[in-house]
C-alpha cells in the first residue's frame, strides 16, 4: 500500500501510511463543525464535489434529493465500500488508513437528512477490512457515543454487489441484485425510505469540505473538477497502488507519481472493468477532468488506471476482463446473460487464433447491440470495453486471427480476474 | 398522448410472440430477446403495438409515454411499486 500526491495536494491520505485512531483524526481534522443540513448541502454544491463511486454525479444534487423527501419520514444514510472492481483498492485503503474521516461525512449525511440509519456496506470477502471497521466503530461509539450509531454490513463479493440498488435489495433482505429504476433510491430505498448511497470516497471528501470550506476544496484541481480523486493505479508501473491527485493532473503524471512506467506503455484501461482501453500516446496527456476524458471517448469510473506495458498483451487482457464480465452478469436480464459470454467466447476464439472470418464484426456488431438493455449498467460498461479493445487492440486482433496467440499472451496476467464466490 | 414501447428486461424470458405480432418495431437479437424501436409511435401502429403488449407471457412489454424520464428501456414504475419486480 502505497501513496503519493501531485503538487502536495494530499487531502485524504496521509502522509504516513498508517491507520489514523480516533484522537489522531480529531487533532489533524479538527472537529466537526456543527451545520444546518442546507447550509452544508450549499457548501458541497459550491464545492463542485462529484460522486467517486463511477458516476460522476453531482454530490450536492443527491444529498439534496434525499434531504428534500425526509422532512416527512426520514431517511437513510448508505456509504458504499463493496470496491468489488478488482482493480481498484481505493475504498479499502481509505477505510484502512482514515476510517473516521468517512464516518464524520456519512455522519453528516445522516444530521443533514435526519437519517433514522446510517450503514456501511462492504464486501463480504474483505475480511480484514470488515475487521478493522468494527474496531473503528467500537472506539467512535466510545469516545463519541452522542453520535448516530453505524451499522457494518456485509454482501455478497458479486462484481454488481456494489451497484446502489443491489445494495439496497441486500439492506432490504433480498439477494443483492439490481432492479430496474425508478424508483431511484433517492425516492424509496432502504425500509422504502429515501436513501442516499455514495461512495465511501465522496462521504471523506464532505467532511473535509465541511471543515474547511468550498473555496479551500477549490484550490486544487481546476474550475471544472475542483479538488482532488483517489486511484488505483496498476500494471505497468514502478509503484502501483492507490494515488491521490488533483483532477487537473494527467494520465503522464499519475504513471510519474506511481514510480514510471515499468516497460514501454502501449495502452491505458482508463475507469476500471467497465472503462475504456485508450492508446498509451493518446492517453498520456488526458488530465482527468471529465471534460477531458470525455472528448477521448473515456471517463475516469471508480478511478482505476491501468498501464499495458509492451510485454503484455492487451488482446489476452482484455479476454479474460470479457470473461469476468460475462461470469459476474446477475443473469436477471438476458442480453445481459446470453450476450456477454456469446461476446466473451467469441473474443477468446479470436484471442486463440481460432476464429472464423467475420469475427471481429460479429464483436462490434453484439458490443452495441446489447448496450442498454439490461436493467443496470453491467452489459453497458462491458460492451463498451470490449469495443474499445476492438479498436485500440485492432492489429493485435488480425494478428492473433492470422497467427494465433502471440508471445506476450503467455505471460502471466497483468490484471486481475477472480473468480468471485458470490457469499 | 405520444407512446413507445418499453421491455422489463428482467422480466422478458424471450418468448418472442412480441415480435411476431409486430415486426414493425420489433425484432429479435441472436438469443431471442426483443431490440425494440423505441420511438414515438404513430397513431396507425398503436394497435398493433398494444396487441403485442396484450399477448406478451411474462407481461414485460409496456406503452409508456414518451415524456417519461428514465429511458433505457426500461418500464416506468410509480414510486414505491417495488413488488411489482421480482
Amino acid at each position: 500500500m502505497s501513496a503519493a500526491v501531485a503538487g502536495g495536494a494530499a487531502r485524504l491520505l496521509p502522509a504516513v501510511p498508517s491507520a489514523e485512531g480516533y484522537t489522531a483524526h480529531l487533532a489533524t481534522a479538527g472537529p466537526l463543525p456543527a451545520f444546518s443540513g442546507d447550509e452544508l448541502i450549499a457548501e458541497l454544491g459550491r464545492a463542485g464535489l462529484t460522486g467517486h463511486g463511477g458516476a460522476a454525479f453531482p454530490a450536492a444534487l443527491k444529498w439534496q434529493a434525499v434531504a428534500e423527501r425526509s422532512r416527512a419520514r426520514g431517511a437513510v444514510v448508505v456509504g458504499d465500500a463493496m470496491e468489488t472492481e478488482p482493480a481498484s483498492l481505493k475504498d479499502r485503503t481509505l477505510l484502512a488508513l482514515r476510517p473516521h474521516l468517512v464516518f464524520d461525512g456519512m455522519l453528516l449525511a445522516a444530521s443533514a437528512m435526519r437519517a433514522r440509519r446510517v450503514v456501511l456496506c462492504v464486501a463480504s470477502s474483505s475480511d480484514a477490512l470488515a475487521r478493522t471497521l468494527v474496531a473503528a466503530l467500537a472506539e467512535r461509539r466510545r469516545a463519541a457515543p452522542h453520535e448516530p450509531r453505524i451499522e457494518l454490513v456485509t454482501s455478497p463479493s458479486r462484481y454488481i454487489a456494489g451497484e446502489e440498488t443491489a445494495l439496497i435489495s441486500r439492506l432490504n433482505g433480498r439477494r443483492a441484485l439490481p432492479r430496474a429504476v425508478p424508483p431511484r433510491p433517492f425516492a424509496t430505498g432502504v425500509d422504502g425510505l429515501p436513501t442516499l448511497v455514495n461512495n465511501v470516497e465522496t462521504f471523506a471528501h464532505a467532511a473535509l469540505i465541511a471543515r474547511r470550506g468550498a473555496r479551500w476544496f477549490r484550490s486544487v484541481g481546476s474550475a471544472a473538477a475542483p479538488g482532488t480523486t483517489l486511484l488505483s493505479v496498476c500494471g505497468g508501473v514502478a509503484a502501483p497502488g492507490v494515488k491521490e491527485m488533483a483532477y487537473d493532473s494527467t494520465i503522464g503524471q499519475v504513471v510519474a507519481a506511481a514510480g514510471g512506467p515499468a516497460g514501454d506503455p502501449v495502452a491505458v484501461l482508463v475507469g476500471g472493468y467497465f472503462g475504456r482501453w485508450a492508446p498509451a500516446a493518446t492517453a498520456w496527456s488526458l488530465t482527468l477532468e471529465p471534460g477531458s476524458l470525455r472528448r477521448a471517448g473515456l471517463a475516469l469510473g471508480a478511478g482505476v488506471i491501468a498501464v499495458l506495458p509492451r510485454d503484455a498483451c492487451g488482446v489476452a487482457e482484455t479476454d479474460r476482463i470479457l470473461a469476468f464480465m460475462a461470469r459476474e452478469s446477475s443473469g436477471q436480464c438476458g442480453p445481459c446473460s446470453r450476450g456477454l459470454p456469446a461476446l466473451a467466447a467469441l473474443f477468446h476464439d479470436t484471442a486463440l487464433g481460432r476464429a472464423r472470418p467475420g469475427v471481429l464484426e460479429t464483436c462490434a456488431r453484439w458490443s452495441l447491440e446489447i448496450r442498454g438493455r439490461g436493467a443496470c449498467r453491467h452489459p453497458d460498461g462491458a460492451t463498451l470495453m470490449a469495443a474499445s479493445a476492438l479498436e485500440v487492440f485492432h492489429d493485435e486482433l488480425r494478428r492473433h486471427l492470422r497467427h494465433g496467440p502471440c508471445r506476450e499472451s503467455a505471460r502471466p496476467p497483468l490484471l486481475p480476474t477472480p473468480v468471485l464466490t458470490g457469499r | 398522448m405520444k407512446r413507445r414501447l418499453r421491455v422489463d428486461p428482467i422480466a422478458c424470458k424471450a418468448h418472442g410472440v412480441c415480435a411476431e405480432l409486430f415486426p414493425e418495431r420489433i425484432r429479435l437479437d441472436d438469443w431471442g430477446y426483443p431490440v425494440l424501436d423505441d420511438r414515438p409511435l404513430p397513431d396507425e401502429l398503436v394497435e398493433h403495438a398494444r396487441r403485442a403488449v396484450d399477448a406478451c407471457p411474462r407481461t414485460a412489454l409496456h406503452l409508456v409515454p414518451i415524456d417519461e424520464r428514465g429511458a433505457r428501456g426500461r418500464p416506468e414504475l410509480p414510486a414505491g411499486d417495488e413488488q411489482l419486480l421480482p
